[in-house]
């Protein structure tokens, strides 16, 4: 039963990308990726994935917002130009041998809906999950993960957010500093 | 063009200054029991960020800005990160290994207490400050800013007022 409602929403998020990649105008292009967010945060629920789907849900809202009100403001941008011809060989190959690969590793995968850290015993994931309220004292092992085990993910994490601030902030800085007279 | 300065119109203000208070309390209930519900630092940031955004869309940018403003915005994100990294460092000067969970673990009546789990919290809160206000100053800048084309040039220009001096 799962496995067809996730179906039903892929072939939306799939039907949704390919409108926001034909589609000429900026805006519909937004409306048109909004089911790839909000539906991938519907099945990440379906999955048993409460902390990923808060995230996922959170996170489409407000890049939603931010691409509506602060990119696209008051003018209508459309996109006139024809589509690079030798980009488009080049993706395709791309998402050829990416499909090869990625064929032969999913062969590797236990079935749909058996976890994938009981193909090894001495996976980390065992630990996490047999050992993890135990050793942290936190209830919810998703966070026990990304802050004890894994702290230097997280911290590697905000890292990279700050300093995408700082190089938005440098970009986008319209006024420069101004020179000191004496130079 | 100069209505939408000033904000939207009544019903949508009205809304938002009975909402926006239990939009941060959820965000702070989020980044406050992260570690014992689903959650944690950075949804509860986002809700934080999506809080001063609807201020912001609703009553207009000035209103924001005189809450909660740019500079501020930056040094609670400087603030977040030297917290967290304050938070990891501890652990050598307690243990002596980075990012270790030095405080005590345990409540003493069992598991599932809000006083539990060390580090764990601490951390989340300063994510959650910094997530938040990092999310809101990227919302100020990409609407503060905005391109103009002229004689098919595009130009930057920023439609905040330019600061005395």
């Amino acid at each position: 039963m799962i496995e067809i409602i996730i179906g039903i929403l892929l072939t939306f998020m799939i039907i949704g990308s390919i409108i926001c990649l034909e589609t000429k105008d900026l805006l519909s292009a937004i409306i048109a990726i909004v089911p790839v967010g909000y539906f991938s945060g519907i099945i990440f629920l379906l999955l048993g994935a409460p902390d990923i789907a808060i995230t996922q849900m959170v996170v489409e809202v407000l890049s939603l917002i931010i691409l509506i009100r602060a990119t696209i403001r008051r003018d209508l941008t459309t996109i006139e130009e024809e589509r690079d011809f030798f980009g488009l060989i080049t993706t395709f190959a791309f998402i050829f041998v990416f499909f090869i690969f990625a064929m032969e590793a999913l062969r590797y995968l236990p079935p749909f809906g058996s976890p994938a850290f009981t193909l090894n015993q001495n996976a980390p994931s065992n630990r996490y999950l047999l050992n993890g309220l135990k050793e942290t004292g936190a209830a919810n092992i998703v966070n026990s993960v990304i802050l004890d085990y894994r702290g230097y993910d997280t911290l590697g994490e905000a890292t990279i957010l700050f300093t995408s601030i700082l190089g938005a902030l440098a970009i986008l800085r319209v006024y420069a500093r101004k020179r000191k007279k004496n130079e | 063009m100069n209505n939408e300065e000033k904000g939207m119109s009544l019903i949508v203000k009205t809304v938002t200054r009975w909402l926006k208070g239990f939009i941060f309390l959820f965000g702070a209930y989020i980044v406050v029991f992260g570690h014992l519900s689903p959650g944690g630092g950075f949804p509860g940031g986002v809700v934080f960020a999506a809080t001063f955004i609807l201020i912001t869309l609703a009553f207009g940018r000035e209103y924001a800005l005189k809450k909660i403003g740019k500079i501020l915005a930056s040094e609670l994100d400087s603030l977040g990160a030297l917290l967290f990294l304050i938070i990891a460092t501890l652990g050598i000067y307690f243990t002596g290994i980075f990012f270790s969970n030095f405080i005590e673990k345990f409540h003493p009546t069992g598991n599932f207490k809000l006083f539990s789990s060390g580090t764990i919290p601490l951390c989340n809160i300063s994510i959650g400050i910094k997530v938040g206000a990092s999310l809101f100053m990227i919302f100020i800048i990409l609407s503060i800013v905005r391109v103009v084309f002229e004689d098919g040039k595009g130009k930057l220009i920023t439609t905040e007022k330019k600061r005395e001096k």
